[in-house]
């Protein structure tokens, strides 16, 4: 176990550092900098750009050096816990992004977690009711869950809770309590308004949960272990939650991996139909107007989040299940 | 108590220990003695043992009927995206200065409860002072039937054929907006059409590309193994850790602002062709792990092919159907990669028309609270991914005809 442990850890740091290349290949790439397309606006406006602290700016900046030592000092600065700095918003990336992670990391996770809470009774209802009226239903509405962009579904949502209930139910907690510190009231705020972005957000990821739950529990179903411990006479339900189920929830846990991306691609969107403080608009705002440190250092940190997602979750599978852990000490 | 036995016959073993009263006459068949006789098939079995792998295939899909429907519905569109002209009642720019956010008319089949030639009721307008918004009444006294195969909108088809024939218009001096219109008074219902010639061709364009890149990767990586297949390996884990649509939206947003429609529509489908590929790559890579032990692998190896014509004569055609299948199940994602790219403002923009760049209009609360109506486009990108999602689903199950 701790050599599966100790090479997973290793196999994450390379594909950190090419993540961190990729990312910063493409912050780069589009021609110019944050502060040539700023002079341009500017002047397009009759302005006048303040020109010396644009030149000492890019000087501490280092965007007269080669790329590569750009790309050591990003990455030298990210590991000691600094993103660098935001043009756009004229202050440190970890101050301006800061709430604004904690608030995506909440939303994401309560999301996950939402989605195991829904799907495990669904998923496990309808495939000992194979067949039965509610089992399509259920399926059907899966199928919709899964084929509806979850920006659409916020659009629907905001017009059907317009329509019905005439509120707004954009943000993600009383506008009173922005830009105010953390207390108890603006933390029970956001629980009462995080609920939509997390239905919107996790409702293609349950949908796929519940299939791929169904089947696999539907697969152990049928097995000879199930026919004997049944006709032992063990009670329906003992039977159920002993043997069949437990092997049936791999995917809950492997499938964080998957889940991850999708839960943090689709909050982007509908944080900005529903306009959430999440990190969703800002990244949208620094890409468009090139603020390389901002953008870099968010997708770093939401590649990071998959990453190590995915690290928990191997790890999780491997001390679930003992033939992942042989297999992977065996295939040495 | 044999004798009954033997007459009222269900026990066939009685039959060997009875002793028949007369003796029975010796028999013999006059036929020519066939061996195969019990292994001869009658014509219908013929049919099915001897079916082709794509005649299997196409009994296995057609009992899935909703992948079936699904086919059908994605045939009536594709066909539909090349007559857009002719479909959409009016022109993709055509403006209608007098009825701008016009709501839905809905159209009439009885007129004083007698069934009457279609049509709608014409608008009274005015101008709401207090709330500073127009509004539309509809006239029950203002019938205008809807004309149809009739003279429209003049159009260039395919930019190529000039012509102006539609399939429905509105009556002479009469309006037919079936979905309404936008804030320029553009027919929503023409947009709509006009918009599915890009936003179903994205998804094809790009799985174009997506299945090339997996085959050449996946193929690569499969068949060498080793090294080459440890580093391809990772490299796909690196591209699936990032959340796709931040990344969609950074390449997007490389895209320079002075490129031509065409150029950025080319530009965004590369972009979404680039990411998906790493799921066929490993559907690919697993199926070659396994195939390429194969005895006719082998067999080819030994006879001197090439790796190119290894893969690419033996080994692919064996799971081609594999991938067409899971190829049909990444167009939606592509789709929908399309249409949240546009709406966010990053992807295709005007004049380009698709479903998502409809749709960006209708970001804001206020629209969609008052004009609920250019919510629209939403219908026809569901029905789309669904369509994908049920006929992949189908093409799927029936993709290995011999389990």
């Amino acid at each position: 176990m701790l050599g599966y442990l100790v090479r997973r850890i290793l196999i994450m740091i390379p594909t950190l550092i090419a993540i961190s290349i990729v990312i910063f290949i493409i912050i780069n790439l589009p021609p110019g900098n944050y502060f040539t397309t700023y002079i341009a606006e500017l002047q397009s406006q009759g302005e006048h750009a303040n020109l010396a602290k644009i030149a000492f700016l890019e000087q501490e900046y280092g965007f007269n050096k080669p790329l590569w030592l750009q790309y050591l000092y990003w990455t030298v600065g990210l590991l000691h816990g600094n993103m660098g700095f935001s043009f756009l918003y004229d202050e440190p990336v970890t101050r301006v992004v800061g709430d604004r992670l904690i608030l995506t990391f909440l939303v994401s996770f309560t999301t996950i977690l939402f989605t195991y809470v829904v799907a495990f009774p669904i998923g496990v209802y309808s495939a000992t009711h194979q067949y039965s009226l509610s089992d399509y239903l259920l399926t059907f509405l899966g199928f919709l869950g899964l084929a509806t962009p979850s920006f659409l579904f916020a659009l629907v949502l905001v017009y059907l809770a317009h329509v019905w209930f005439g509120i707004s139910i954009g943000g993600l907690m009383d506008p009173r309590y922005l830009d105010q510190p953390w207390s108890w009231g603006k933390a029970l705020s956001v629980f009462a308004h995080i609920w939509i972005p997390v239905i919107v957000i996790g409702t293609a990821g349950t949908a796929a949960m519940i299939r791929r739950l169904r089947a696999n529990l539907l697969d152990e179903l049928q097995k000879q272990y199930v026919v004997t411990a049944r006709a032992k006479g063990l009670p329906p339900l003992k039977l159920l939650f002993k043997y069949p189920l437990r092997l049936a929830l791999n995917p809950f846990i492997s499938d964080i991996g998957s889940l991850l991306p999708h839960v943090i691609s689709g909050a982007v969107v509908v944080s900005v139909v529903l306009s959430l403080p999440t990190t969703g608009p800002m990244l949208l705002e620094a890409l468009r107007s090139q603020d390389m440190y901002l953008a870099g250092s968010f997708l770093m940190f939401m590649a990071f989040l998959t990453v190590v997602g995915v690290f928990l979750s191997d790890i999780a599978l491997a001390m679930l299940d003992p033939r992942i852990r042989f297999h992977a000490t065996a295939g040495q | 108590m044999n004798d009954v036995n033997f007459s009222s016959g269900p026990a066939e073993g009685a039959r060997t220990f009875a002793v028949p009263a007369t003796p029975v006459p010796h028999y013999v068949s006059r036929a020519p003695f066939d061996p195969y006789a019990v292994d001869r098939m009658t014509p219908a079995q013929e049919r099915f043992y001897r079916a082709a792998p794509i005649v299997l295939m196409w009994w296995r899909f057609r009992r899935h009927k909703v992948a079936v429907a699904s086919g059908i519905l994605l045939i009536v569109f594709y066909i539909g995206i090349l007559f857009c002209e002719f479909l959409a009642p009016y022109g993709l720019d055509s403006r209608h200065t007098d009825f701008i956010y016009a709501p839905p008319q809905a159209v009439h089949f009885f007129s004083d409860g007698r069934l009457a030639w279609p049509y709608v009721e014409g608008f009274d307008y005015h101008l709401d002072m207090t709330d500073l918004r127009r509004v539309y009444t509809p006239d029950p006294k203002k019938p205008e039937p809807i004309r149809f195969l009739c003279r429209g909108d003049s159009y260039s088809w395919w930019g190529v054929v000039p012509g102006g024939l539609h399939l429905a218009c509105p009556a002479q001096g009469g309006t037919l907006f079936l979905l309404g219109t936008d804030r320029l008074g553009r027919d929503m219902l023409s947009r709509i059409i006009y918009g599915a010639r890009i936003s179903l061709t994205v998804g094809l364009v790009g799985v174009a590309i997506s299945f090339t890149l997996g085959i050449l990767i996946g193929g690569v990586a499969g068949y060498y193994g080793g090294w080459t297949d440890l580093l391809i390996q990772r490299g796909i884990e690196v591209v699936q850790s990032f959340p796709h649509l931040p990344l969609w939206m950074a390449l997007a947003a490389i895209l320079p602002v002075t490129w031509s429609p065409i150029l950025v529509y080319f530009g965004i489908t590369i972009i979404l062709g680039m990411i998906e590929w790493t799921h066929l790559a490993r559907a690919v890579r697993g199926k070659l792990l396994s195939l390429r032990e194969e005895d006719f692998c082998t067999a080819a190896v030994l006879m001197g092919a090439r790796p190119a014509r290894i893969i690419g004569r033996h080994l692919l055609p064996s799971f081609m159907s594999h991938l067409i299948a899971s190829a049909t199940l990444t167009v939606p994602s592509m789709i929908l990669g399309e249409t949240a790219l546009s709406f966010l403002g990053l992807g295709l923009r005007a004049p380009i028309t698709s479903w998502g760049v409809l749709l960006s209009e209708a970001q804001n609360i206020s629209v969609v609270a008052l004009y609920p109506w250019l919510m629209l486009p939403v219908i026809p990108v569901i029905l789309t991914v669904l369509a994908f999602n049920f006929l992949g689903d189908g093409l799927r199950d029936a993709a290995d005809p011999y389990h």
